[in-house]
Order: structure tokens, then C-alpha cells, then sequence
């Protein structure tokens, strides 16, 4: 066979205490499009960053045509021909359709800025592909789908060989997605390489020539996607060796704790209904952009329902804030633990009496007391590693920083504890820890809702397990039944199903 | 579609010119030929740091010394002109803009090499800079009668009919204009202000950015410094001290986002106007001085909202079209 446009050759990428790639070969051809494949975590961005020169590879090496190449910078990454589509993070929002096609290498005519023949290029450009936009209008007024095809004219412009886009349809109507479709086939027809990164088999299967699959960072396999099944493509992405334990101790639950009926946030997700009992572990699986954090924004009170009902404990009640659902016994441990969990400045006693200050306070005055021994009882439970309780938590690890989060929600004395990916991006020591504690907590008779993109956490710490996808809810697995199989399929190729629905947004 | 990008400089022209004639109504003699050349010519050194500190902020920084810049090298060169009365005056200007550039230059280091945020870098470098101008006169002043006549004279000067200092705002405006809508350094600018990471990621140096709008702002600053000491016709110790924040109310009342990435340099011009309307409106309608700084805040403040709001509405009817 030729010589492959792109060649990726054992590439492995190491950040301190984890291994976000390992020995990742991949090869793509011009004129096709390559789907990158993937669960969550499994590598994929952090490949697309390595191929676009945000990250420097630890270890491999990267042909273009048979030259071996190296970047420093995204720049020149862009230079040699790769060109990623990042959407939002990368435009100037102020600025004109033309100039953010144009930035960083205006077209000069005697040292100064030819803006007539930018802008007369930029209409050919913006027309080649289709796309009706005034080269003028500022990017800010422009539609999500619009700054995409903007961001794809802009590779066009410099000449790119291979263009990436990173889950490109994950915001788009279905009317935008064909016209997307569209100019992916134009961009390989004229002799260009997409790689196509998605989770969507549907898409898969309409665009994707040749694909490749990671999982936990390393190759796993590659195929024509003709020649492959969507179940071959299922088993590859999730069967792994289940080498990581889950200490999961079995409660008989009892009475219904909580009880959502019909809960609906309009164009973010629908109908969502679940009981959760004392002593249950409900998982929740989805990838991302599926609705799960969203429908916990609203059970805590930090979004608004636009239709639906919560119970708790039997009763129906109304949240209409964060200080609402703590006194009705729900707590939240948010997903991104540095923005929404910890104040990173303040100690771990500080951070964990936030939320019931006032109860620790004897005529407004704070007891230090009670705060040292709140610290010391949660702090000891979860055994949070760090140089006492007066340390401020951006010293400690990224593990013991969501350990004190947890500890300090535990200590509001919930009745129902929302953990959104607990573990996300902690090392795998901390993880067991958590997931033991996790486990104790449903042995005290806490309802406790998992959200969790890892499937392996789902399925080892689950009662039952609710898969959402695109804001509703497509299955309800019991432990029993649960294997990875059916829960990955209910998390993507339900999309066939829906096709028709996909523009809530 | 055109208009729609004009709108914030238009609507503060009409709010600068309701002002003008309510203003005129109280007092008659606000409204004469003579008071608006007065205004336009204290306006332009306003005008012409406000240029350096609109490039500042255009990347999403500030820049405090700008007036104690000025009080050195407006100090600087009162002392060289009174130590030799026969120095040509293009050479004392080229020299206020070269002592502008170095203490500029400092400030872009501070920023770029040693990372240390513009604003609290600038904050430093106010009070060292204002401290050397007290080091160098010794504590004393250059009064009127110790600077040399062509000095002293040339800002009240004209050059075919136009006063200089309006000539030089004219000349500043046209070079900065140019420079900041034709040249690729100039879009630079818009560029990091707008978004630092997207701008790295199209190879756009940040760092002699960063350092080159505090070099301009300093040359900018220096100019400014000359022209003020001869225009009041004294270098005190406290020269131009405060007029910093004048620079960034000029820059904001003209519509520059202060996170940077926006602003027109017309709304520069109208905000520095704007301010010369109020400063010289208070004291022709004869409100106590004890009043006419806070009232000139007020004012400053009411013109942003205003502007403000107008603005926002204005862009929120544009989405509402889109959507339909």
C-alpha cells in the first residue's frame, strides 16, 4: 500500500501519575475520512492535541507524507498542513468573519492590509463551501454551526492537507449536520483527509471511511467501517479486562427516598423519571453532552425545571435554589471539583464547614471548636492525606481535593448525595478509596446517584443504572442485567432511533 | 449593517452634543467658537496618552504610569530647555518621546518577560516614575519665565491656521488609525485582546505585543508630557498626576471593552472630548469647585451606562433578527 497522508507511530503521551496515551499507532489516507473512536477518557482529545500541537508527545513519531514531522506550537502544526476544527476556544469573537480567517496571516499588499482581496477570498471561500454568511458580520452574532463552517474556512485558507474536527455534530441541527456532511465529502474529494472523531455510530457509518479505536489510551483496533459491524465496534470500545475491583457492599434498600417524575428543562433534557431508594446506588451513564449533570443541576436547585415534579421522602417538594435542596437533605458533589466544589484558597476546615457555617455559630459568633471537630470527623473518615486540617486545599492531590469536597456535603447530613464523576482524574488508589466510601455511605441508608462516564465505575457500583442520551433517558439496566454491551449501545446507537429530534438545542 | 458598527460611537456624539447645548443654555458663553478651540486643544493632550492607553487595554492590560510618565519627561525636558534655551525644539520633542519610550519600555518588560500582571506592574512604575520627577527637580518647579520662547509657545501656536495641538491630535489620530487598521501589528493587537490562547494558536507573538503597546504608550505619554508643561507653562512635581484615570474613563466612555479586544479609535477621540466638555461645562455654569470632581465622576459614569445600555440594546434587538 502508498505511503499513508498522516502516520502516527507509537505515540505515547505521559502526564505526572497518569498515562493518557499509550503506543498509539494510527494512519490516514488523503481522500478519506477517518473516524477516531472512543469512550470518554479513552485518549482521543488528547491525540487530537498531540496531532494539532497544543501537547508535545512523550514518546513516537508523526509522519506527513512521509516526512517526519515535529510542532511546537498549533501554528505550526497549521503550517505543515494540520489544520483542528476547536470551535469556540479558537475564534475572535469580536472581530469579522474575514479577519478570523485572515488572523495571523493577513494578506499585505506594500506592508499594508489588503482588506478588499481578504474579503473578496473569503467570499470564495465561504461560497466553495456553501455557507451563507456576510464576510463582515462580527463572529459574536454568528449560530454555533456558523462559526464551525468559519473555523473550516479557515483551514481551507491556509491550505490544510488534513482537517480534524473534534465531535463536530454534537451542537448542530440535523439540517446543519447534512450541510456538514456535505463538506466533509467536498473536502475529500478534493484530495484532503478528515479525521472525524465521534461517538455516534449513525454518523459513523454515513461518513466515516476507515476508523480506529482507543480505550484506556491505547490502540485497540482499526478497520474498514464497511467491512465492520456496529457490535464488533461496541466490543472493541468497551471490553476490557475488569482488573479494577469495586468493593460493593450489598444493602437491602429501603423506602423511597427520592422521586422524580417527568422532569423537563426545555432543550436540555425531557421526561426524566427514576425512583431512588435509602441504601441505593443509581448510576447514571451518558456521554457527554447527554443531559446527566444537567438534570442534577436541576435537582439541586441551580437551574429551574420547566416541567415535572420532585419527591422527597414522599412529599412533593419545590427547589428553588441550592440552599432549598440542602434543607430538603439533597447534596451535590459537582463535577468540576477547581470551579464548582472547592474554594482552593481556603483550608480544608474551612471548606469543609461551608455549607452548615451557621449551624456551627452560638450567637453569630462561629465555634472553632465544632469546625475543628466537623474537619476532624469527616476529614478522618475519608482519610484525606494532608499536613492537617489548617492546610489550604490547593495543596493537596487532585484525589484528597475531592475527598474534602465529599466530606464537606457529608457533612450537611444528606439524605440524598448526587456524586457527579467522582473519580474523574484521580490516580487509581484514590479511586478505590472512594468508591469503598461511596459504598459505605448506601450502607447508612444515603440514596446516592452516581454520574459517571467511566463505565467500569457504573457497572461496579450500581443497583441499577439509567443511560441517558441527548437529554432522555434510554434505558434502565438492573445490576443484574447490566453488561457493557448493552449500556454502550443504549448510550449511542440509540441515536437511530431519534433521529428526527436532534435540534432541541 | 455599517451603521450597526458605528452605533457607540454615534450615540455618545449625541450624547456629547445634548450635553453641550443643555450646558449652553445655562451659560451663553459656552457656546462660542473660542470655548470649543479651547476644548479641542485641552481635549488633544487628553487625546494623545489616551491612544497609548487605548492600545494597552485593546490587549486586555492597563496602563497606570501614563501620567507620571508624563510628569518625567514633561519635568525631563523643562530642565533641558531651561539648562540650554538654544536647544532646537524638534530635538526637545524627539527627546520627551524617547524618555517616553524607555520608562514605556520598562513597563512592557515588567509585563511581558517577568509576567507580572499590567496592572499591578503599572501600579508600581506610577509611583517610581512620579518619585523620579521629585528626585530630579529636587522638589522646585520650571515656571513660565524660565522656558525658553519657542518652547513655551508652540502649543499655542498655529500651522496654517490650526493650532498645534489640534495639528499633532490630527497627526496621532491619522498614524494610529492607520497603523491600527493596516498593518498586521495592529491587528495583532485586537487579536490578543480578543482571545489571548487563539491568537498563540495562529502564531501571533504575544509577548513583543504586550511589549510593544507599553513602548507606544510610553512614546505616547512622553509626547503628552511635553505638551502639557508648555501648554500650562509650568513643570511642577505633580504635573498630569491623575490623568491616568482620566485616560481610561476616555477610552471607556468611547465604548473600549476594558477586558480588551474592542474599541474604535474614534470612540477614543469622542471619549476624550466628551471629558473636556464636562471639565470645562462645570466650571462655566460655575459649580463650586469643591463639587466639580465629584460631579465630573458622576457624569463620567452616567455617559457609560448610558452608552452602555444603548449599546446592549442595540445588539439585542440584532440577535432577536437574526433568530427570526
Amino acid at each position: 500500500m502508498e505511503e499513508p497522508l498522516l502516520r502516527l507511530n507509537g505515540i505515547s503521551k505521559r502526564f505526572p501519575g497518569i498515562r493518557a496515551l499509550d503506543n498509539v499507532s494510527l494512519s490516514v489516507h488523503s481522500g478519506e475520512v477517518h473516524a477516531l473512536i472512543g469512550e470518554n477518557g479513552a485518549g482521543k482529545s488528547t491525540l487530537v492535541k498531540i496531532l494539532s500541537g497544543v501537547l508535545p508527545p512523550s514518546e513516537g513519531e508523526i509522519y506527513l507524507e512521509g516526512r517526519r514531522v515535529a510542532f511546537r506550537s498549533p501554528h505550526e502544526s497549521q503550517l505543515v498542513g494540520i489544520s483542528a476544527i476547536h470551535q469556540e476556544a479558537t475564534m475572535f469573537p469580536e472581530l469579522s468573519v474575514t479577519e478570523n480567517i485572515f488572523m495571523g496571516h493577513h494578506l499585505t499588499k506594500r506592508g499594508f492590509i489588503g482588506w478588499g482581496s481578504m474579503e473578496k477570498r473569503t467570499r470564495e471561500l465561504l461560497a466553495s463551501l456553501d455557507i451563507g454568511i456576510d464576510p463582515r458580520s462580527k463572529v459574536k452574532t454568528l449560530s454555533f454551526a456558523e462559526r464551525q463552517m468559519v473555523e473550516i474556512a479557515k483551514a481551507l485558507s491556509i491550505n490544510t492537507k488534513i482537517v480534524i474536527m473534534d465531535e463536530p455534530t454534537s451542537a448542530l441541527t440535523l439540517r446543519e449536520v447534512e450541510h456538514l456532511y456535505k463538506i466533509v465529502r467536498q473536502l475529500v474529494a478534493d484530495g484532503k483527509a478528515v479525521i472525524f472523531i465521534s461517538h455516534k455510530f449513525e454518523e459513523i457509518y454515513e461518513i466515516a471511511d476507515s476508523y480506529t479505536v482507543l480505550r484506556d489510551g491505547a490502540w485497540v483496533g482499526e478497520g474498514q467501517v464497511k467491512t465492520s459491524t456496529v457490535d464488533q465496534i461496541v466490543r472493541l470500545m468497551v471490553g476490557r479486562s475488569l482488573d479494577q475491583m469495586y468493593e460493593k457492599t450489598e444493602v437491602a434498600p429501603g423506602p423511597v427516598a427520592l422521586k422524580v417524575d417527568h422532569l423537563t428543562r426545555n432543550g436540555v433534557f425531557k421526561d426524566i423519571s427514576f425512583e431512588l431508594r435509602q441504601g441505593e446506588i443509581l448510576g447514571f451513564f451518558g456521554l457527554v453532552g447527554a443531559g446527566r449533570s444537567e438534570v442534577m443541576r436541576v435537582l439541586f436547585g441551580i437551574d429551574r425545571a420547566d416541567g415535572g415534579e420532585i419527591s422527597i421522602g414522599g412529599t412533593k417538594v419545590a427547589i428553588r435554589n441550592p440552599a432549598e435542596a440542602m434543607r430538603q437533605g439533597i447534596a451535590l458533589v459537582p463535577e468540576d471539583r477547581q470551579l464548582q466544589g472547592a474554594i482552593l484558597a481556603m483550608n480544608i476546615r474551612e471548606n469543609m464547614t461551608l455549607p452548615i457555617i451557621s449551624n456551627l455559630a452560638k450567637h453569630r459568633i462561629l465555634r472553632r471548636e465544632a469546625e475543628n471537630e466537623i474537619a476532624e470527623r469527616y476529614g478522618s473518615m475519608l482519610q484525606v492525606k494532608s499536613a492537617g486540617w489548617e492546610a489550604p486545599v490547593n495543596s493537596l492531590s487532585g484525589g484528597n481535593q475531592q475527598k474534602v469536597v465529599i466530606a464537606k456535603w457529608l457533612a450537611t447530613n444528606p439524605r440524598v448525595l448526587v456524586l457527579d464523576e467522582p473519580t474523574k482524574g484521580i490516580d487509581v488508589g484514590t479511586k478505590a478509596t472512594v468508591h469503598k466510601f461511596i459504598s459505605e455511605l448506601a450502607a447508612r441508608k444515603i440514596a446516592v446517584i452516581l454520574v459517571s462516564s467511566e463505565l467500569p465505575e457504573i457497572l461496579g457500583m450500581s443497583d441499577s443504572v439509567i443511560v441517558m442520551h441527548e437529554g432522555r433517558i434510554t434505558a434502565r439496566i438492573s445490576r443484574a442485567e447490566a453488561s457493557p454491551e448493552k449500556v454502550m449501545l443504549a448510550a449511542t446507537a440509540a441515536t437511530a432511533g431519534h433521529g428526527g429530534e436532534r435540534s432541541p438545542l | 449593517m455599517k451603521d450597526l458598527f458605528k452605533r457607540r460611537e454615534t450615540s455618545l456624539f449625541v450624547i456629547i452634543l445634548i450635553l453641550a447645548a443643555a450646558v449652553g443654555f445655562r451659560a451663553h458663553d459656552f457656546v462660542t467658537p473660542g470655548n470649543f478651540l479651547f476644548i479641542f486643544k485641552d481635549s488633544s493632550i487628553l487625546f494623545v496618552v489616551s491612544i497609548g492607553q487605548f492600545l494597552v487595554i485593546l490587549t486586555g492590560g492597563i496602563d497606570l504610569s501614563v501620567a507620571s510618565i508624563m510628569g518625567f519627561t514633561g519635568m525631563s525636558v523643562a530642565l533641558l530647555d531651561k539648562v540650554n534655551p538654544n536647544m532646537p525644539l524638534v530635538v526637545i520633542i524627539l527627546a520627551a518621546m524617547a524618555i517616553g519610550f524607555v520608562l514605556g519600555s520598562f513597563n512592557g518588560l515588567l509585563v511581558s518577560a517577568l509576567n507580572i500582571p499590567p496592572i499591578i506592574a503599572t501600579l508600581g512604575t506610577l509611583s517610581i516614575y512620579r518619585g523620579f520627577v521629585i528626585v530630579l527637580s529636587g522638589g522646585t518647579w520650571v515656571s513660565a519665565d524660565q522656558m525658553a520662547a519657542p518652547f513655551r509657545d508652540f502649543p499655542q501656536a498655529s500651522f496654517l491656521g490650526l493650532s498645534n495641538m489640534i495639528c499633532i491630535a490630527i497627526v496621532v489620530f491619522a498614524v494610529f488609525a492607520v497603523f491600527l487598521h493596516l498593518t498586521r501589528k495592529g491587528r495583532d493587537i485586537y487579536g490578543i485582546g480578543g482571545n489571548m490562547l487563539a491568537s498563540q494558536y495562529v502564531g501571533i507573538d504575544v509577548k513583543k505585543t504586550n511589549f510593544m503597546v507599553f513602548a507606544l504608550s510610553g512614546i505616547l505619554s512622553g509626547l503628552a508630557g511635553y505638551l502639557w508643561v508648555a501648554f500650562y507653562a509650568s513643570a511642577a512635581n505633580d504635573s498630569a498626576a491623575g490623568l491616568e484615570l482620566q485616560t481610561v474613563a476616555a477610552c471607556v466612555v468611547g465604548g473600549v471593552s476594558i477586558l480588551g479586544g474592542y474599541g474604535t479609535i474614534a470612540g477614543v477621540l469622542l471619549g476624550s472630548i466628551f471629558i473636556g466638555v464636562v471639565k470645562n461645562a462645570l466650571s462655566m455654569i460655575r459649580i463650586s469647585p469643591f463639587w466639580q470632581v465629584a460631579i465630573q465622576g458622576f457624569v463620567i459614569l452616567l455617559a457609560i451606562v448610558l452608552n452602555t445600555v444603548l449599546d446592549r440594546r442595540a445588539q439585542a434587538s440584532m440577535l432577536k433578527r437574526r433568530v427570526l
